[in-house]
């Protein structure tokens, strides 16, 4: 486990299960090309807004952990 | 193929250091004569140091090759003496568009602030800021380049390197106290001394196609990702001079590159990308490679690597040839300072650590317009589409478009020869900085006036256009030191106040000058002679100004 000093990983959506069911139907009718190009906005969406880099280095490693 | 330019074919010329029963000694002798090398005899010249070029061929640069050239770049050949004669050929362009499959994503202006000499860029041919040059230093006295000489062998000596000099006379030797090696990408010298240059290698292929057209395209600098003419791949447009346009395609790894710059398998991919009624003229094809590398060390004993020699970049930024002539723009007052035995030989290492930390930042900015251009994994892939689609109307994502960082000078933040600030400044001229512009005097300009190849000091007079007595004994002491004069400008000098000796007045009527350097009443910044800034003060103080010239050229 990583400790962050900067991102949130405690609770934070208010209503976490439909933010979840959202962002599983978001690819609904998306084929396997469209659902990666739609992540990947995502991610830069989301990334431009939290616009901290400290906090998205803390993320990014955080994402990657235990996967190699 | 259509010829809009007849490269010139310079003799070879008898010398009689060639005849001498013993080899004939220069202080500087440079290899090469590529931008590159004739911008560091020109700037030997400036310096006073006599310099010899050599070069194995005997012609400028065969096809357009680096076409756009920058601010600082300019700034520097203004020094040199050839920045007119490229701006009054070159194209200005400040604006670029970023085209994605079918849509235009968006548009940049890089036109910075008002009252600059020199635009953000220009494009012109390579083969004319080579002509400007030759013909820059056959004015020379101090400067000879000979052609059809082939540098074969390098030894270092104690105190000297001695070449040897392959020509279609027969071979010579020659000694130099340094030797600048300017021999470009596949340096044969570096190779001779058992030198690398190490990188990363980029697997893909680029066509370049030179066309002449009339058109009436406005000069831009267009880039496609992905466009309809050409699927899955980049291509670029660009102006140059006599109606020749660049245009750059990304052709992938597998291209063959002799079928690629054929006529026939050229002109159909310019037809679908200009349209079947354009009208041009193939001028010049060339399929090329590249890699982002740099030696470790670009000094090595009394051998300074310049240019490509010593660092190779991606074309994405401009970053080649506009790095290279900041390289000898550092390196050839520091040689003329040492020569003159005004400073130590380690000055020379500061060469090093400058103009790496220089090619470090290009390379870095180089290699990521590189992969976000030329996508090496399907994800990288998906990423750079994404952004691509969102920057067409959010204007977060055109931050993340890279379609090449364009050049700009490096800012030597933490070099040894910098004098840290200890007063607050609201100016971004901070130690390390190339000097910024502004208009002085009537029609001139600051980078004109510092452009003298001296360590100059700038001084903003009291409010009331006066300077105190004091002051005025300390900067006529700086202008008229037998060791390193510094050059003296004063700013806000009323009419009616004499000028201390040595020194000059600068009229700031725009204002601009006091703006861009903050310069409060008192305030005294000290450049060096590539108008780098060394050290500023919000007060004169002759040791700290002294403390401040010796770390600027190495004696302390």
């Amino acid at each position: 486990m990583i400790e962050t000093q900067h991102l949130n990983v405690q609770p934070a959506l208010k209503r976490p299960d439909d933010f979840y069911n959202a962002l599983v139907d978001m690819h609904r009718d998306l084929s396997e090309e469209q659902s990666q190009l739609a992540n990947a906005k995502l991610i830069l969406l989301l990334a431009n807004h939290i616009g901290d880099e400290a906090t998205l280095e803390e993320a990014l490693k955080i994402a990657t952990e235990g996967l190699n | 193929m259509l010829q809009s330019h007849q490269n010139p074919v310079y003799e070879f010329v008898h010398s009689s250091d060639q005849d001498a029963p013993t080899p004939v000694h220069h202080p500087v002798i440079i290899v090469g004569a590529g931008p590159v090398g004739m911008a560091a005899g020109l700037d030997a010249a400036k310096q006073g140091i006599a310099a010899l070029i050599l070069d194995d061929n005997n012609t400028v640069s065969i096809g357009s090759r680096a076409v756009c050239y920058a601010k600082r770049a300019l700034e520097v050949l203004d020094r040199l003496g050839c920045g007119q004669r490229m701006v009054d050929k070159g194209i200005t362009w400040n604006l670029g568009k970023v085209f994605f499959r079918d849509d235009q994503v968006y548009s940049f202006n890089l036109l910075p602030e008002a009252d600059h000499e020199r635009p953000a860029f220009i494009n012109l041919q390579q083969y004319y800021l080579e002509e400007y040059m030759v013909d820059q230093i056959n004015q020379q006295e101090t400067v000879e380049l000979r052609w059809k000489s082939r540098v074969t062998q390098v030894e270092e000596k104690a105190n000297h390197v001695q070449i040897q000099v392959e020509t279609p006379e027969g071979e010579y030797t020659l000694t130099c106290d340094y030797l600048l090696v300017g021999d470009g990408a596949n340096s044969g010298i570096r190779k001779m001394m058992g030198l690398e240059s190490s990188g990363q290698v980029f697997q893909d292929r680029f066509l370049i196609a030179d066309v002449v057209m009339e058109t009436d395209f406005p000069p831009e600098r267009w880039f496609w990702f992905d466009p309809p003419f050409h699927k899955g791949g980049s291509t670029l447009l660009h102006r140059q001079a006599d109606n020749v346009w660049r245009i750059d395609f990304q052709l992938g790894w597998d291209a063959d590159p002799e079928e690629e710059k054929k006529p026939e398998n050229v002109i159909p991919r310019l037809k679908a990308m200009l349209g079947e009624e354009t009208e041009f003229e193939l001028e010049w094809t060339s399929v090329y490679t590249f890699q982002c590398r740099r030696m470790e060390k670009f000094r090595h004993g009394r051998l300074l690597f310049i240019g490509d020699a010593a660092h190779q970049v991606s074309p994405f930024g401009a970053r080649g040839a506009n790095s290279g002539i900041q390289d000898t723009d550092n390196l050839l007052w520091k040689v003329k300072l040492v020569l003159d035995g005004k400073a130590p030989d380690t000055l020379l290492d500061s060469y090093d650590e400058e103009r790496v930390y220089a090619a470090d930042e290009n390379l870095l900015n180089s290699t990521r317009s590189t992969d976000f251009i030329t996508p090496k994994s399907p994800v990288s892939n998906t990423f750079r589409n994404a952004t691509l689609l969102l920057a067409e109307e959010y204007p977060f994502a055109r931050t993340l478009v890279n379609s090449g960082r364009l050049s700009l000078p490096s800012v030597y933040h933490s070099s040894s020869l910098n004098t840290a600030d200890e007063d607050e400044f609201d100016s971004n001229m901070v130690p390390g900085t190339p000097s910024t512009d502004a208009p002085v005097n009537e029609s001139d300009w600051f980078l004109r006036v510092i452009g003298n190849n001296r360590f100059n000091g700038l001084f903003f007079a009291e409010q009331d256009g006066t300077i105190s007595e004091a002051n005025r004994n300390l900067l006529t002491t700086l202008a008229n030191s037998d060791d390193i004069a510094i050059n003296i400008l004063i700013v806000g000098l009323t009419a009616d106040q004499t000028l201390p000796n040595g020194m000059v007045r600068l009229a700031d009527n725009k204002g601009l000058l006091t703006e861009r350097f903050d310069g409060k009443p008192g305030t005294f910044y000290l450049f060096r002679p590539d108008q780098h800034i060394a050290a500023r003060w919000r007060a004169l103080d002759q040791q700290k100004i002294a403390a401040a010239l010796n770390r600027a050229t190495g004696r302390s």
